[in-house]
C-alpha cells in the first residue's frame, strides 16, 4: 500500500512540468500556473460585469438620477451582489490558493485535472445563476431570503459553484500534503501560505453552510419541499453569506504580507504573533455572521452576545494584530533598506509609484479605519440597533470587501501579471494612478453609504422619497446629499475599476514578454536590494521591534476607534432617552 | 578540548502551539467545529424551541 502510494507520488512528480521563476528562483508547476491564469481571468471578467451593475445601483440610489425602474433595480442589485461578492472574489481566491500552495511551496499541484473540473463547475454555476437573474424571475437579491423564491437554476448555479470551490480547497490541502511529503520546503509553511490555509479553512465552513441551506431551498423551488423556515434559513444562510466575506479577510491579509515581502522585502515582525492572529480567525472569525441576527427575537441574548460581543472581538484582536504587524514589517524592512531618519522616512520613501505597494497600503488603511471600526460598531448588540438593515451595512461591507479585499486583489494583480502571466504591465502611468482612483472612489462609497445609514436610510429600498407610498415619510435632507455623493464616488470607483480591467486584459493579450533580464524591473519600482524568495517563501521574522512610525500610526487608529465607538453610544442615548 | 555538539535537533520537543499550527487538518477540524457548534448548532437549537403558532 505504502509502496503504491509512493509510486503514485513519483509518477505525479515525474508528470509535472516546471519552469524556473527568474525573480524568485522558485520552480513553478506549469499546470498550477495555467489554473491560476484561468481562475484569475474568470475573476476579472465577473468583476467587470458586476462593477457595471454596481454603477447602475449607485445611479439609481442617487435621488436626482434615479436611473432604473424598481423591477430592474432589484434585478441589477441581485446580479451585482452575486458577481462581485461571490464570483469575482472566490475565483480570485482559488487562484490565490493555488499560488500560495504550489508556487510558494515550490511544489507540484495536487490533481490538476480535478482543478479543471472545479473551474468548469464554478464557471457553469456562475453563468447559470447569472442567466437565471437576468431572465428576471430571480430578483431575490444576494441574500435570497425565503419566502422570496428564485428560479431553481439560481440555486442550482450557486450549488455547482460552491462544489467547484470546495474541490479547489481540497486541491490546496492536497498540495500542502504533497509539498510536505516531497520536502519541497523546510520547517513550517511560509506565513502567506498559512494565511491562505486560514482562508481555505473558513471556506470549508462557508461552503458547508451553503450546502446545508441551498440544497433544500433548491428542492423547495422545484416543489419537492413545501416549506423552509424563514429564520432558520436566515441563520444558516449567514453562515455562508457572512463567512464567505471572512474568506476574503484572511486571503487579503495574506496578500498584504505577500506584497510587502515582494515590494520592500518585509518579513513578519514575529511569525508566532502573526500565525496566532490567523489562528484567532480560524476559531472565531466566522462567528461574526451573528451580527445579521441581532434583531431576531427567536434567538437568546446569550447566543447574540457570545457570538458577537465576546467571540467576535477575539477575531477583531486578530485583525488589529495584523493591522500593526503589516505596517510594522514594512517599517522594519524599509529601515533595513536605509530609510532610518525620523519616524516616517520609511513611509515617505516607500515605493508609492508601484501600484502593487500603493494598492496594498491603501487597502490596509481603508480596511482598518472604515471596515474594521464599522464592523465592531455593527457587532455590538446595543448600537447595532441604530444601523441594523440600513445602508450602513452595505457601507461597512463595501469598506471591507471593496476597499479591503478588492483593492488588495487588484494590487497583487500587478505582481501576478509579470510573475505568472510573464507580461510587463501595460500602461504603467495609468497603472500608477489606478489604485488611488479606485481607493478614493470606493472609500467614498463606503463612507457616504454609512452616513446615509446613520441617518436611517433603508438598506434595500429602491426609492428613498417613497413617492408611491400611501403614508409619506421624509428622510433628512443630508441623506439625499449622502446618496448623491455616493453616486459621484461610485463613478470614480468605476473609472478606477475600468482602468484595472483594461490594464489587466491589455497586458495579458498584448503585454511585452518578461524575460530573465527585465523580470525584476517588471515588478515595478522597488528599493534597490531584494531577496524576494527569502522574504516570501521562507519562515523567519524581521527580528526588530524598533518601529516608532508604526506605533504613532496605530495610536491614531486607536484614538479614532475609541472616539467613533463612543460617539455611537452617544447617538444611542439620544435615540433611546432614559429617565 | 571543545565539548561535543548537542544531540540532533530532531530530539527536541516541538512546542504544542507549533505542532498545532503546523497541522492543517487539525486546524481545519477546529475551524469548522468552532462556528458549527457556537453559531449554527446553538442557534438551530434555540430556533427549534420556538413554539409553533396556532
Amino acid at each position: 500500500m505504502a509502496t503504491s502510494a509512493a509510486q503514485a507520488g513519483m509518477i505525479g512528480a515525474l508528470a509535472a512540468r516546471f519552469r524556473s521563476c527568474p525573480v524568485t528562483g522558485l520552480q513553478i508547476d506549469l499546470a498550477a500556473e495555467r489554473l491560476i491564469k484561468a481562475n484569475a481571468i474568470a475573476a476579472v471578467v465577473f468583476l467587470a460585469i458586476g462593477g457595471v451593475f454596481g454603477l447602475l445601483v449607485a445611479l439609481t440610489r442617487w435621488p436626482a438620477v434615479h436611473l432604473l425602474s424598481s423591477d430592474m433595480f432589484y434585478l441589477v442589485l441581485t446580479a451585482h451582489g452575486l458577481d462581485v461578492l461571490l464570483l469575482w472574489i472566490i475565483f480570485f481566491e482559488i487562484a490565490v490558493l493555488y499560488f500560495a500552495s504550489a508556487i510558494l511551496l515550490n511544489s507540484r499541484l495536487a490533481a490538476p485535472r480535478l482543478g479543471w473540473v472545479a473551474f468548469a463547475l464554478m464557471l457553469i454555476g456562475g453563468l447559470l445563476t447569472n442567466v437565471a437573474v437576468l431572465q428576471g424571475d430571480s430578483s431575490v437579491m444576494f441574500t435570497s431570503y425565503v419566502p422570496m423564491q428564485a428560479s431553481p437554476n439560481f440555486y442550482l448555479g450557486l450549488i455547482l459553484f460552491a462544489v467547484g470551490a470546495l474541490i479547489g480547497c481540497c486541491i490546496f490541502l492536497g498540495t500542502l500534503v504533497i509539498a510536505k511529503d516531497e520536502q519541497t520546503y523546510e520547517g513550517s509553511i511560509p506565513l502567506v501560505t498559512f494565511g491562505a490555509l486560514t482562508a481555505c479553512i473558513i471556506a470549508f465552513f462557508t461552503l458547508a453552510s451553503g450546502a446545508v441551506i441551498l440544497i433544500p431551498t433548491w428542492l423547495w423551488s422545484l416543489g419537492y419541499i413545501s416549506h423552509i423556515d424563514t429564520v432558520m434559513y436566515k441563520l444558516v444562510w449567514w453562515g455562508m453569506g457572512h463567512s464567505s466575506q471572512q474568506i476574503n479577510v484572511s486571503a487579503h491579509v495574506a496578500i498584504w504580507y505577500l506584497i510587502a515581502a515582494v515590494t520592500v522585502g518585509a518579513k513578519p515582525l514575529s511569525e508566532k504573533v502573526s500565525r496566532g492572529a490567523f489562528l484567532m480567525y480560524i476559531l472565531f472569525l466566522q462567528l461574526a455572521s451573528a451580527h445579521h441576527m441581532l434583531v431576531e427575537p427567536g434567538l437568546s441574548s446569550e447566543w447574540k452576545v457570545f457570538n458577537t460581543s465576546y467571540a467576535m472581538y477575539l477575531a477583531v484582536l486578530g485583525s488589529m494584530i495584523h493591522g500593526m504587524t503589516v505596517p510594522g514589517a514594512i517599517e522594519a524592512a524599509q529601515r533595513k533598506n536605509g530609510y532610518v531618519n525620523g519616524a516616517f522616512e520609511w513611509l515617505r520613501k516607500a515605493p508609492w509609484n508601484n501600484p502593487a505597494f500603493a494598492g496594498m497600503f491603501l487597502s490596509l488603511v481603508l480596511f482598518g479605519f472604515l471596515g474594521g471600526i464599522s464592523g465592531v460598531v455593527l457587532g455590538t448588540e446595543q448600537i447595532n440597533i441604530m444601523m441594523h438593515n440600513t445602508l450602513y451595512v452595505p457601507g461597512h461591507f463595501h469598506a471591507t470587501v471593496v476597499t479591503g479585499t478588492t483593492l488588495a486583489f487588484m494590487a497583487v494583480t500587478y505582481l501576478v501579471l509579470p510573475l505568472i502571466f510573464q507580461r510587463e504591465v501595460a500602461f504603467p502611468k495609468l497603472a500608477r494612478i489606478q489604485p488611488y482612483l479606485f481607493a478614493i472612489g470606493a472609500g467614498g462609497i463606503s463612507l457616504f453609504m454609512m452616513g446615509a445609514g446613520t441617518l436611517g436610510v433603508s438598506r434595500r429600498h429602491w426609492d428613498i422619497t417613497f413617492s408611491d407610498a400611501t403614508l409619506a415619510f421624509d428622510y433628512p435632507a443630508a441623506a439625499f446629499l449622502m446618496l448623491g455623493l455616493n453616486g459621484l464616488f461610485a463613478i470614480l470607483a468605476t473609472v478606477g475599476g475600468a482602468l484595472y480591467v483594461i490594464i489587466a486584459v491589455w497586458t495579458i493579450l498584448f503585454g511585452r514578454r518578461v524575460t530573465a533580464e527585465n523580470a525584476l524591473a517588471a515588478l515595478g519600482p522597488m528599493p534597490p536590494r531584494l531577496q524576494v524568495h527569502t522574504a516570501v517563501a521562507e519562515y523567519g521574522s524581521a527580528g526588530t521591534w524598533h518601529l516608532p512610525g508604526t506605533y504613532i500610526l496605530i495610536s491614531v487608529f486607536f484614538v479614532s476607534f475609541v472616539l467613533y465607538y463612543f460617539v455611537n453610544w452617544k447617538y444611542l442615548s439620544e435615540l433611546w432617552p432614559m429617565g | 578540548m571543545a565539548e561535543p555538539t548537542a544531540a540532533p535537533t530532531a530530539r527536541e520537543r516541538v512546542p504544542f502551539m507549533q505542532r498545532l499550527l503546523d497541522n492543517p487538518f487539525l486546524l481545519l477540524f477546529l475551524g469548522v467545529t468552532s462556528p458549527a457548534v457556537l453559531y449554527l448548532l446553538w442557534g438551530v437549537m434555540e430556533l427549534s424551541q420556538i413554539p409553533i403558532a396556532r
